[in-house]
This record gives structure tokens, C-alpha cells and sequence, in this order.
């Protein structure tokens, strides 16, 4: 066993533990947490490399024979989904150090915390524990969330936590009736059990499948379950909100791995089950997220839509169901949720120059460093529209020509062009009101942090990276994607996995 | 048995989802812990019922399945801590808002009038 696949769980826990007991040495917080973050990216480094060989690791924290008790999975998906998260973890971190970690340092924790679900979610080989780390960074996002002070925040979120309680609700209820249905919680086990399911037992089965995607629609935010992403992400604090970017993406693989993995091609006759459904609710959550943007009054509830945007497109790629969509769609996604967090840290370093007015999209004050902010902003602008040469404009290539021109992707090819077109308005309309529409007077507000600056423009770099390494980027997509659409690999990955035996001498030392 | 508890678990759930459509923070929060009561019973009803069984192999021919009862002990833990926090929450957005309605705001159209009391720094 391969104990360093547990690290990107662990790393966090302990982090944030030591950060709880360091309370009150606020500088030795900050070099802590973001030293912790770093290293955090080299392991999820680390373990992309190893799982580029496109073999399934499996580790057993508690050493029973699957498909018994806990397990994590490391696939190509997922090292590639912790690697994501490690790096926008990291400078979303850059830019709280930077004194955007107010008030208070408990800021640092939770975010450790967040990342301990959020590692967890997506390393777990099984349903419940899906459920568990769900709950984990659920906590976290809600004290992240309300962290700071002000109405808008209380107020959604109440909306927000009361929704996800009532999310993991019907979680629990899908998952215990799909145990009672199969006697079994382990992904790989549970598709296996599926695909031999008795006919009777079909109709509750497949109740829970529709119940687990109103759960995972509802993180992801999916239509009609997106209600209280937009206010809650523009209510959070800069950092706060670029981490989400995240979140709604947890949601998306949830989707992935359990409709592609338990109720997949090959289960019987619950075969396909949501994909017609998931393709109609993401074409109306695309359509909805577009509207959203176009008439939004303040930039962050903007580019809260433009994730519900990302959010649509990718549930669309996904409900395609062919393995070129799929990889189509991880490249997408890792596109969507580094370019959706810089547009958040931006939106912060913009709105501390507009005195009063904040966000709003109307005729202010001339920004302080209106020629540098306005470049940055143009140029993330070209890539969360999806213009070339960044690399928004190759994932939605990809997509559409995954898509194909037959039949229904007819539809998606109208939404995502019509798509474009509305973004590229919405996001005009802004800049040049931000940049151009201008009073002479100048706010008299403080040069924007250059450390902070500095996380704004590493995030952009990544963008430009993705960009220039789309053709190895896209060719692990497709490994991951062909690795999922294979479900007997992992029952096979799991029926070679040998626990650790105690060897003999250890044995008669006992 | 299954059907006494079966309809157990549809009334928690009825009056669950009733509590949680009303207006105000305070039977929203009780219909959320109704709600959860009703799941607990779910997942150790999925276990299949049986009386007079041990959850343990081997002490006799009838044994229960273990697995929804250390599920359920988890669930139960997860929800108590999330209806404490919730609770908190809402006493909070009582004390910012001015009032206790869901939206924050008394009724449609009415402003919500001022805060209680403003939150001191080291409270948040």
C-alpha cells in the first residue's frame, strides 16, 4: 500500500489542528498555512504522477479486505481533480496571507478543513463516506461563508446552510436505500450489484439515483437547485470565494463518478438512468446562468453566474455520455474553476478602489491602478468568455466537437455560441463601465497589496499554462475519462488489492 | 411492524417538510430536526427489522446487520451538530437582521428594521 495516498487528507487535518492551538500568533499562522498548502501541491503533484500510469491505487485505512470497510481510490480523475484543488487552495491562501484574512485567524483553519473534505470527497471509494466528507467541508464552507460580518451574509447563509442540510437529508436517505436495496455502500461493489439487479428491486433503486442527483445538483448547482449560489458566493469574502470555485465542482464529480461508475452502461436496467434528465436540467441551468449574468448589477454576482455558466456547460459535456465529452468536460472544468477564482480575487482588488460604489456596475470613481487592473481583467475576460488563444476557447472547441452536430447537440452548439455571444456582453459592459465610464476624480484608496496582486496574476499564469500544455493536458482527460467509462476495472483493482499481512516474525514477536 | 414504522417515518417527514416551507427560522429549524429524526429511522429500518437479534455474528443463528446501526450513529452525530450550528445561526441572523423570517426581511415590501444590537469585533 501506498501510505502517501491518505496524505492530502491528513496533511490539511493536522495542519489545521496545529493552526486551532498557534491561535492568536497570526504571522506564524499565515507562513504555516500557506507553507502547508505548498506542500500540499507537491504531493497531489506527486500522486498525478503516479496515477498517470493509469493504474487504480487503493489504500485501506483500516486494513479490511474490500469491498468491507473504508477505502480510498486514487484514479486518474481524482489525482487530477486533488491537484486542482491543491493549487487554487494555494493562492487563494497567497491572497489571504496578504492581510484579507480578517477578522480574526481562524480564516486559515477552516479553509485546512475545507480542504480535508473537499481531498477526501473526491479520494473515496465509497458512498457513505462520500456523505461523511461531504458534511466536513459542508461545516467548514458554512463558518468560511458567514466568516466577517454584514446582513448579506447572514442572510444567505441561512439560505445556504438550511438548503445543504436538507441536501444531506435526502443524501442519507439515498444511500441507505440503496443499501438496502444491495447490502452494499462500495462504489465498485455497488455497480457490480446493480448491474445484476432483480427487477423488483429496480424502481427504489433507481429512486435513489434521481434522489443522489437532486443531492449533487444541488452542490453543483444545477437548475432548478442553483438559487443560492449567486448571492451566497458574492457575500463571502474574496478568498472565501475563490476557494468555492471548488465547490460547486465537487458536485460535478460526484455526478460523474457515481452515474458513470454505479448506474453507468452496464447496469442492467438501470443503465443511462439520468443522463436524459441531467441533459435538459443543464441546457435550462446554461440558458438561466446566462440571464443571470447578463442582468447582474454588481460584478461578483456576475461571475457568480458565469460559475453556474461553467456549471451548465460542463453538465451538458457530461450528459453527452461519450468518453471525447467526458475529457472534453475535465479539461473544461479545471479551466472554469481556476479562471472562476481569479475573477473573484480581482473582483476584491477592483472593488477596494471604488470607494463606496464596491462592485457596482455603474459610473464611479477612476481606479487608482486602472491600467494594470484593466489589463488583467481583459485578459481573464478573453478566458472566462471563451475567446482564443486562452484556454476557455479550447475547452469549449473540445466540447462542441464532442458534441457532434447530430441530433440534440444541435442544441448545445446554439446555446454555448448564443452563450459566448451574452458572456462577451455581460463581461463588456462591466470592464468598460469599471475602466472606461469614468469620472477624472481618482478614489483615494491604498495601491492594491502586491503580494495579493501577485496570487491574481499566479492564477492567470496557470490559465496561459493550461493554454500552452492543452494537447498533454487533454491527453490525460482522455486516459481519466477512458478509465471511468470502464467500471470492471476497478472491481478488478479491488478483487488483486491485498490488505497488509502481518508477516511472520512480526507475528512471533507478538 | 414495517408498516406501523413506516408510517412513523411518513408523518416525521410530512410534518418535516411542513415545518420547513414556513416563514420564520424557528420551525424551519425544528422541521429540519423532524426531518432528520425520520431519515435516522430510515437507514436503521434498511437494515431490515428484526427483534430479539444481536448485532454481533455468532452469539446466535439470528443476527441483525451492524452496518446501518454504526451508519446510523454517525448520521445522528452529523445532524445534532448541524442543528446546534444551525441554531447559532439563526440566533445570529436574528440579532443582524432585526428579525426572525427566513428571507430576513418582516414581511414583502416592509424594510427590516434596524439590528438588535451590532456584533462587537471579537464575536464574529
Amino acid at each position: 500500500m501506498n501510505h502517501l495516498i491518505i496524505a492530502p487528507i491528513l496533511l490539511p487535518l493536522i495542519t489545521a489542528v496545529v493552526l486551532i492551538l498557534l491561535s492568536g500568533h497570526r504571522a506564524l499562522i499565515r507562513t504555516l498555512s500557506l507553507l502547508s498548502a505548498t506542500a500540499l501541491m507537491g504531493i497531489c503533484l506527486w500522486l498525478l504522477l503516479t496515477a498517470s500510469d493509469g493504474q487504480i491505487r487503493l489504500y485501506a485505512p483500516g486494513n479490511w479486505q474490500p469491498p468491507f470497510g473504508i477505502l480510498l481510490v486514487l484514479d486518474q480523475l481524482s489525482a487530477l481533480m486533488l491537484l486542482l484543488t491543491s493549487v487554487l487552495a494555494f493562492f487563494s491562501l497567497a491572497y489571504a496571507v496578504r492581510g484579507n484574512d480578517a477578522p480574526g485567524d481562524k480564516l486559515h483553519a477552516m479553509i485546512q478543513f475545507l480542504l480535508v473534505g473537499v481531498n477526501g470527497a473526491f479520494l473515496t471509494g465509497d458512498l457513505f463516506n462520500l456523505f461523511v466528507f461531504f458534511e466536513v467541508l459542508l461545516i467548514s464552507s458554512y463558518g468560511l461563508l458567514l466568516h466577517g460580518r454584514g446582513h448579506e451574509r447572514a442572510r444567505s447563509g441561512l439560505h445556504y446552510v438550511v438548503l445543504n442540510l436538507i441536501g444531506s437529508a435526502l443524501f442519507l436517505i439515498a444511500v441507505s436505500a440503496l443499501y438496502g436495496v444491495t447490502g452494499s455502500l462500495n462504489l465498485a461493489d455497488l455497480a457490480a450489484k446493480i448491474a445484476r439487479l432483480d427487477q423488483a428491486d429496480a424502481p427504489l433503486a433507481a429512486t435513489a439515483g434521481v434522489l443522489l442527483l437532486v443531492v449533487f445538483g444541488l452542490k453543483a448547482a444545477m437548475a432548478p437547485l442553483y438559487f443560492w449560489l449567486p448571492r451566497a458566493y458574492a457575500a463571502a469574502s474574496a478568498p472565501v470565494a475563490a476557494m468555492f470555485a471548488i465547490m460547486t465542482k465537487v458536485g460535478v464529480y460526484a455526478i460523474i463518478r457515481v452515474f458513470t461508475q454505479v448506474f453507468g452502461a452496464d447496469a442492467g436496467n438501470l443503465a443511462n438512468l439520468i443522463w436524459p434528465w441531467l441533459w435538459g436540467l443543464a441546457l435550462v441551468t446554461l440558458v438561466l446562468a446566462l440571464i443571470g449574468a447578463l442582468s447582474a448589477r454588481e460584478l461578483r454576482i456576475q461571475i457568480a453566474y458565469l460559475v453556474v455558466v461553467s456549471v451548465g456547460t460542463l453538465l451538458a459535456a457530461v450528459a453527452l455520455n461519450s468518453e471525447a465529452a467526458l475529457a472534453a468536460s475535465l479539461y473544461y472544468l479545471i479551466h472554469s474553476t481556476l479562471i472562476c477564482g481569479a475573477m473573484f480575487l480581482l473582483a476584491d482588488v477592483i472593488l477596494r478602489q471604488r470607494g463606496e460604489l464596491l462592485d457596482h456596475i455603474a459610473q464611479g470613481p477612476r481606479l487608482r491602478q486602472s491600467g494594470l487592473l484593466g489589463a488583467l481583467f481583459f485578459m481573464a475576460a478573453i478566458a472566462v468568455i471563451g475567446l482564443p488563444p486562452l484556454s476557455g476557447f479550447i475547452g469549449k472547441v473540445a466540447v462542441l466537437s464532442a458534441a457532434g452536430t447530430a441530433g440534440d447537440a444541435v442544441i448545445l452548439w446554439l446555446i454555448m455560441l448564443g452563450g459566448t455571444l451574452i458572456t462577451l456582453m455581460a463581461l463588456s459592459r462591466s470592464g468598460s463601465t469599471f475602466f472606461w465610464r469614468t469620472h477624472e476624480r481618482i478614489e483615494p484608496a491604498a495601491a492594491a497589496d502586491k503580494g495579493a496582486l501577485l496570487a491574481v496574476i499566479g492564477l492567470l499564469a496557470c490559465i496561459v499554462a493550461l493554454s500552452l500544455a492543452a494537447d498533454p493536458v487533454l491527453d490525460y482527460a482522455q486516459r481519466a475519462a477512458a478509465q471511468l467509462q470502464a467500471p470492471e476495472l476497478y472491481l478488478q483493482a479491488m478483487h488483486d488489492f491485498q490488505v497488509h499481512q502481518e508477516a511472520d516474525h512480526e507475528r512471533e514477536q507478538q | 411492524m414495517e408498516a406501523l414504522v413506516a408510517l412513523i417515518i411518513a408523518v416525521l417527514v410530512s410534518c418535516g417538510v411542513y415545518l420547513l416551507l414556513r416563514s420564520r427560522t424557528f420551525p424551519v429549524i425544528l422541521g429540519l430536526t423532524l426531518l432528520s429524526y425520520a431519515v435516522n429511522l430510515f437507514i436503521f429500518v434498511m437494515g431490515r427489522l428484526r427483534t430479539g437479534a444481536p448485532a454481533v455474528i455468532g452469539s446466535s443463528n439470528h443476527y441483525a446487520d451492524p452496518l446501518p446501526q454504526a451508519l446510523v450513529l454517525t448520521a445522528i452525530v452529523i445532524g445534532f451538530a448541524m442543528t446546534a450550528f444551525l441554531l447559532v445561526l439563526a440566533l445570529r441572523a436574528r440579532a443582524e437582521l432585526g428579525n426572525d423570517h427566513v428571507d430576513g426581511s418582516a414581511a414583502i415590501g416592509e424594510k427590516p428594521v434596524q439590528p438588535v444590537r451590532p456584533l462587537e469585533e471579537d464575536e464574529v
